[in-house]
């Protein structure tokens, strides 16, 4: 007989272990995956991980690892400090849209200016307002009717969609485009651009990105808010206690996340993807709550697990063009991997034992 | 623009067609929470279902053999769903987003070879004498047999969970985990049973999107059917009655403004095309005073 017993307090080893021990087992997991549409497993996994970091172009893929994990980072960051406290922010994919859309109305409002020292920060604060103000949708609506913020979000990543088409298709379109759908390429204005070095894969959300990093890890470690953020997930009832103001850590909590969001969407539109297009968001917001889960919520193992998932990304492309493996094949990857890790989890909270039951 | 083309008769009719795979989804769903679960995993079985429907009703010829895969795929996914949630008690928001995600992907998967195909035809129920009652006859009795199962669904899901003794030991184990255990009864067998029948039933749902309602393949088809339901469940205060009313005002609002993109209206399409998803927004604002089951989402762990 197997049974569980629950630890006097989480095991420090498995904390650490069982992102590693996920990591691994979805390796195995996928390599049967890979198997199974007929593809050499070894050499498929060779391409994904081994490839794109030490391969023959790995110059040409090395810059990609910051280009994806920048806004994997930002995104994970804002979400992991909601997940902590139990608020469960889902639309980030949303909210990145709509930074992304209000940081280029901005650049496209005021071009053809030249003043960079005037658009650039104009656009980064526009691209933070607008994720914050869509997260204070499902936020404002939570606080005052109670409305469930998990399904409030994620109806909003449908609109924004449907607002990034109707842009794309009407009032952001390049004028000189011939009628072509999509704006004018922001990341070739000198004023707008979100680019530092491009073949460096540098740009602004990389600096962002790591500002993010530091800033979060203060907050949980030094600042008040950090502390009642993690005791309202712990012990709702002794947050209460102590003094936390709920309706105040859910907006700080989902407006920092949306801000965040809005941020990475801002900077992606106007560096590596340049165009507002209809096809301009590619899943960020929904791969990054996997980026939190599997950097335990923390801000260094978020850098590090941003670092895995951009890798799966980059190699995913890798295989799909010299294996013809099937691009959705690494979504299921992405997929098991939390599957393994929320699995595996269970051993940083309890021990299994072996043997038979004690008479009760 | 021309109103004119929009037939009222047509419209209440497809009403009902639009409404079904969403009845499906959430009355499954509904069952799930009442049994103190909150599975966020509904759009993943959904578009699995979907599919894997899709592509048995394809090589079979046959729509049931397409419905009945896919209840059956649904399931399995909601027994994993289950596993990790009722024996590793892992966190039921992060496990069910996890099978949503895994889920698209497996569709996008598995799916790839079938854009485009169309599926075997599911032809119309006319059922005699009541169908060829005007305008009503049409509008209710003209259907898809899928339809009509749906709502026997949700009848019978009323009957078992208020008129039964397995319904009040389901219901039991939502209120209230802990007493539910002392008495005696199996929380985690009573749960797996309903994250099964949830996941069978969501499976359908989306089997129902692929198969007879577009009835092409196409990626992404379900395009948050299944978190819409997820919505109906507590638009519907966990009431299957009132679960119907509120996915054939969905259904309404779906259908209404396909009708307008049709007949031209000046609102550009995309406009129109987030109403369903705003609509949804509303209800919930409207409707958040509804009680939940008491011990829905929390881990259960008997200790001793």
């Amino acid at each position: 007989m197997i049974t569980l017993e629950k630890r006097p307090q989480p095991s420090q080893v498995w904390s650490m272990a069982s992102p590693l021990v996920a990591v691994l087992l979805t390796m195995i997991a996928g390599a049967g995956l890979f198997a199974a549409l007929g593809q050499d497993p070894i050499e498929a996994l060779a391409k994904i991980f081994w490839e794109p970091l030490f391969g023959e172009f790995s110059f040409f893929y090395r810059p990609q690892l910051l280009i994806k994990g920048a806004p994997l980072v930002l995104i994970a960051i804002g979400l992991s400090l909601g997940f902590r406290a139990g608020i469960w922010n889902i639309g980030a994919e949303g909210q990145y849209i709509i930074g992304a859309l209000s940081g280029a109305a901005v650049a496209l409002a005021l071009y053809p200016s030249e003043a960079r020292w005037l658009v650039f920060p104009l656009m980064v604060i526009a691209g933070a307002f607008g994720g914050f103000a869509w997260a204070m949708i499902p936020g404002i609506l939570r606080v005052k009717f109670k409305t469930n913020e998990i399904l409030v979000s994620l109806m909003l990543v449908y609109v924004a969609e449907q607002l990034l088409a109707s842009m794309a298709l009407g009032a952001m379109r390049n004028p000189d485009g011939q009628g072509f759908p999509g704006s004018r390429n922001m990341a070739q204005m000198d004023a707008a651009t979100s680019w530092i070095n491009q073949s460096a894969g540098m740009h602004w959300g990389v600096v962002a990105a790591f500002i993010a990093v530091i800033f979060a890890y203060v907050l949980l470690a030094r600042h008040v808010l950090g502390f009642q953020i993690k005791l309202a997930g712990q012990a709702p009832r002794a947050a209460a206690f102590s003094g936390t103001n709920p309706a105040r850590l859910i907006l700080f909590c989902l407006g920092t996340s949306g801000a965040l969001a809005g941020m990475a969407g801002m900077f992606e539109i106007s560096g590596p993807s340049g165009i507002v297009s209809i096809d301009f968001n590619v899943g960020y917001g929904f791969t990054a709550i996997i980026v939190a889960f599997l950097g335990r919520l923390h801000p260094v193992g978020i850098l590090l697990a941003a670092g895995l998932m951009a890798l799966t990304y980059i190699g995913g492309d890798v295989a799909q063009s010299s294996l013809g493996l099937p691009g959705a094949a690494i979504q299921v990857f992405q997929g098991m991997l939390l599957f393994f890790l929320l699995a595996v989890d269970v051993l940083t909270n309890y021990r299994f034992r072996f043997g038979t039951k004690g008479v009760a | 623009m021309d109103f004119g083309s929009i037939n009222p008769i047509l419209l209440m009719a497809s009403l009902m067609v639009a409404a079904t795979p969403i009845v499906l989804a959430a009355i499954g769903e509904l069952v799930v929470e009442r049994a103190g679960v909150l599975n966020l995993g509904v759009e993943g079985m959904m578009i699995v279902g979907s599919v894997l429907g899709f592509v048995a009703a394809i090589h079979s010829e046959s729509a049931w053999v397409g419905f009945l895969v896919a209840a059956v795929s649904g399931a399995g996914l909601a027994l994993v769903f289950g596993l990790l949630t009722q024996y590793l008690l892992t966190n039921q928001v992060a496990t069910g987003l996890a099978l949503t995600l895994f889920g698209l992907g497996l569709a996008a998967l598995l799916g790839q070879g079938y854009l485009g195909t169309k599926a075997p035809s599911f032809p119309d129920l006319h059922i005699p004498l009541l169908g060829d009652i005007p305008v009503i006859g049409p509008i209710v009795f003209q259907h898809d047999p899928m339809v009509y199962i749906g709502l026997a669904i949700v009848a019978g899901v009323w009957w078992f969970l208020n008129k039964t003794r397995g319904g009040l030991v389901l219901r039991a184990v939502g209120e209230n985990h802990e007493a539910a255990h002392a008495l005696g009864y199996h929380v985690i067998r009573t749960r797996l049973l309903a994250i099964m029948f949830g996941g069978a039933v969501a499976g359908l749902g989306g089997a129902y999107l692929s198969i007879v309602r577009v009835p092409t393949y196409a990626e992404g088809l379900t395009a948050g059917a299944g978190w819409i339901a997820l919505a109906i469940v507590v638009f519907a205060s966990w009431k299957p009655g009132r679960l119907v009313i509120g996915a054939y005002l969905f259904g309404g609002v779906t259908v209404l403004q396909l009708n307008l993109q049709a007949a031209g209206v000046a609102i550009p399409v995309e406009y129109l095309s987030m109403s369903p998803y705003i609509a949804t927004i509303l209800v919930l604002v409207i409707m958040s005073a509804g009680s939940a089951p008491g011990s829905l989402g929390k881990t259960f762990h008997a200790s001793r």
